[in-house]
């Protein structure tokens, strides 16, 4: 990977070997092989998925008692764990060459690896004993295993883990370095993980207060309704939790690796703050048509979601001119000639652009969900997986797999094997999601339904769902050859592949308005996490003091 | 903090853009009434039975032309599974689950809520065109989930 060396256009300042110890890489490394299994297992039910809406059931040939068992597994493994596994391993990462420092403890950071592991290792049990078919939103009262829920509890905590690590790094920087600014890299590293501390609040309570208990039959009974309020505090911000590890690639990485410049350290500061306060106060949107939930707050968290939308048009304008001034450096001439002068030919680079350019889709689909009334159109259909597939399985996913064709090599010490296969693999990923998303998209505005065996759907024939049920299966299996295509170039680069002649290093960005033109108020991290409390106070304590008292009616019930 | 020119042009246009959205949401909702679920009462899953409106699941006539429809949500099942009213008839559903948490979604109308167990979900629709209407339930309620359908029959 000389490409990346030879692009990162700013000089490596410390002597590798004093700031990345080999005690807290192996838990680095260790987390990512873990979410990328994750990723191969979880992506590959989706082909089962995409196969079932086809009249093709592969269920009980893989020992899966039903769809919704291998929907489960899907769900599970690719918006929990291989999520969080990336999330912990890269902004770990940055976090050391942000901060140009060991992580201050290795005792939490081998902790994380070994909790993330523990909690797959219960949760997988779990599912794939048919004691735990509940899918990732596991809403109340279906219940699961007690041993899903542990699962659960240890994943969040490995990301708490990760984030107290981050915490005392910067703390120890701080020491370190008084009256400086915080590094660009170590601030977004330590950011999307302070607004998770938060958000995973709503989560936690639900799991640790009542589920766990519930299914140990210590509590009789939950209240459903209750259950998705706390469920949803946690389900929308987390779904910048996944995102934000992608931008922090897209603005500090991906400039340096076509050869420009990002343009505000200030801008780049105040999106991620934005994130940081706006992220959590919207929840009540997934919630539109829940019959237990006010208007009024309703109306409240539509304004909020609009408001977290601002920061992602930011990233559009910002992402866009740092590529521009990459593409112009490189010889682009023209309104848009700067586009094909970008290095495409760089699988990193060409996977990140191409989930970019779907992720204007994602974005513009996710409005509409946002959109209150609107909602009623889309809502529990087809078209919300059509949405979220190109912006977590795109924006996300492929984004994930562009830096792992640097950090692979990065981590392992040998030279990415199979260029070739990598760019067609980022191509096939996301010609397949858009096929797919259409297919999704169009079924769901005509009723069909989300998270359903549709296939085998009783009312299949009442419906002309044809034609989408087709494109779903066929973006799904075009996914599937470019995840395969994903996992040879992986195993080819640690197996096969050559040692590195030169070492990678991690790209990272120069910036035309550097920190020094930043606002210093930005660094104050902990009063931008307690202005975050105040909002989800104001948005969340009248909906809870409005619905009280709770209506605890529901038994734990398995009907899978 | 230094904002580059375009930079803050780019912040302002984005702005106008969500209110603008802002703006045609509010249209949908004040000049084309379109609403969402509002809270309609609760009722205990294991005394549904027992409980009005759910003791009697079925359709009646409450005025000329209005019609309220009584639904019961079960694993995997909607109690009754067809709803027969008049073309232009105005159809107050009232839905609640008896055991897991459901969908109610009416094809080619805008009635989709939550069938949430302790909450009734209430909602109504217009049915001006004859024919059927097929209803599903459209969140995972077990392994049957895809059988759960029904129809009103609009004639």
């Amino acid at each position: 990977m000389s490409s990346i060396a030879r692009t990162t256009g700013m000089e490596y300042s410390g002597p590798a070997e004093t700031i990345y110890l080999a005690e807290q890489l192996w838990p680095i490394r260790g987390q990512l092989y873990l979410g990328l299994l994750g990723l191969a297992i979880g992506g590959y039910m989706g082909l089962l998925q995409a196969l079932e809406r086809i009249g093709i059931n592969l269920y009980s040939a893989h020992f899966l008692k039903s769809y919704y068992q291998g929907l489960t597994i899907h769900g599970v493994l690719l918006a929990f764990l291989f999520t969080f596994a990336f999330s912990n391993s890269f902004l770990s990462l940055t976090t050391i060459r942000g901060f140009e420092r060991p992580l201050a403890s290795t005792w939490l950071a081998q902790g994380a690896f070994w909790t993330m592991l523990a909690g797959t290792v219960l949760a997988a049990f779990a599912i794939l004993t048919n004691q735990a078919t509940v899918l990732f939103t596991f809403y109340a009262p279906l219940k699961a295993s007690s041993l899903f829920y542990l699962g659960a509890v240890f994943l969040v905590l490995s990301t708490w883990l990760t984030s107290a690590n981050q915490l005392l790094t910067l703390r120890a920087w701080r020491r370190e370095h008084p009256e400086e600014p915080i590094p660009l890299l170590g601030f977004v590293s330590v950011v999307p993980y302070l607004m998770w501390d938060l958000a995973s609040v709503g989560v936690a309570i639900l799991v640790a207060v009542f589920l766990l208990p519930w299914s140990l039959g210590i509590r009789s009974y939950v209240d459903p309704q209750f259950d998705r309020l706390l469920f949803w505090f946690t389900g929308h911000p987390i779904v910048y939790f996944w995102l934000l590890p992608a931008y922090v690639s897209w603005y500090l990485m991906i400039p340096a690796q076509v050869g420009g410049r990002l343009f505000s350290d200030g801008l780049t500061r105040f999106v991620f703050l934005l994130f940081l306060v706006l992220s959590t106060p919207t929840g009540l949107h997934h919630q539109f048509t829940d019959p237990g939930m006010p208007t009024v707050m309703k109306t409240v968290h539509l304004f909020t979601t609009f408001a977290v939308v601002y920061p992602s048009f930011i990233t559009a304008f910002t992402v866009m001119a740092a590529l521009e001034s990459g593409g112009r450096a490189r010889g682009g001439r023209g309104l848009l000639g700067w586009i094909r002068a970008l290095p495409w030919k760089d699988p990193s680079v060409n996977a990140q652009l191409l989930a970019m350019l779907v992720f204007t889709l994602g974005g513009a689909t996710g409005i509409v969900n946002a959109s209150y009334s609107v909602n009623l159109v889309v809502h529990n259909t087809a078209f919300v997986p059509g949405h979220f597939h190109m912006t977590v399985g795109t924006a996300v996913a492929l984004t994930a797999m562009g830096v792992c064709y640097w950090l692979i090599p990065f981590l392992s010490g040998r030279e990415l094997w199979g260029r070739r296969l990598a760019l067609a693999q980022a191509w096939l990923w996301a010609i397949g999601m858009l096929v797919f998303a259409r297919g999704q998209i169009a079924g769901g505005l005509s009723g069909m339904p989300r998270r359903t065996a549709i296939g085998d759907a009783a009312y299949l024939d009442l419906f002309q769902w044809s034609l989408d049920n087709w494109l779903t299966a066929i973006g799904g299996i075009v996914m599937t050859t470019s995840g395969l295509l994903f996992f040879i170039v992986m195993l080819g680069t640690l197996f096969f592949s050559r040692p590195l002649t030169a070492p990678v290093e991690i790209p990272v960005a120069e910036t035309v308005h550097g920190a020094r033109e930043s606002w210093p108020l930005f660094d104050r991290l902990g009063l931008w996490f307690l202005i975050a409390v105040g909002l989800a106070v104001v948005a969340y304590v009248p909906v809870i003091l409005g619905y009280l008292p709770l209506n605890p009616v529901s038994p734990p019930i398995r009907v899978y | 903090m230094r904002i580059e020119r375009y930079e803050k042009i780019f912040m302002a246009l984005t702005l106008v853009v969500l209110l603008a959205a802002l703006a045609t949401i509010g249209v949908g909702v004040f000049a084309a009434e379109v609403h969402l679920p509002a809270p309609a009462g609760r009722v205990d899953p294991r005394q549904i039975r027992q409980t009005a409106p759910f003791d009697q699941p079925g359709v009646r006539e409450v005025a000329p032309g209005e019609y309220e429809a009584v639904i019961i949500a079960r694993a995997w099942a909607f109690e009754p599974n067809e709803i027969r009213v008049p073309r232009g008839s105005t159809v107050r559903f009232r839905v609640a689950s008896a055991d897991v948490i459901h969908g109610f979604l009416v094809e080619n109308t805008n009635i989709n809520v939550m069938v949430i167990p302790g909450q009734v979900a209430e909602v109504a629709a217009r049915f001006d065109r004859p024919g059927e209407y097929v209803f599903l339930c459209h969140e995972y309620c077990g392994f049957g989930h895809h059988q759960m359908f029904g129809k009103v029959i609009v004639e």
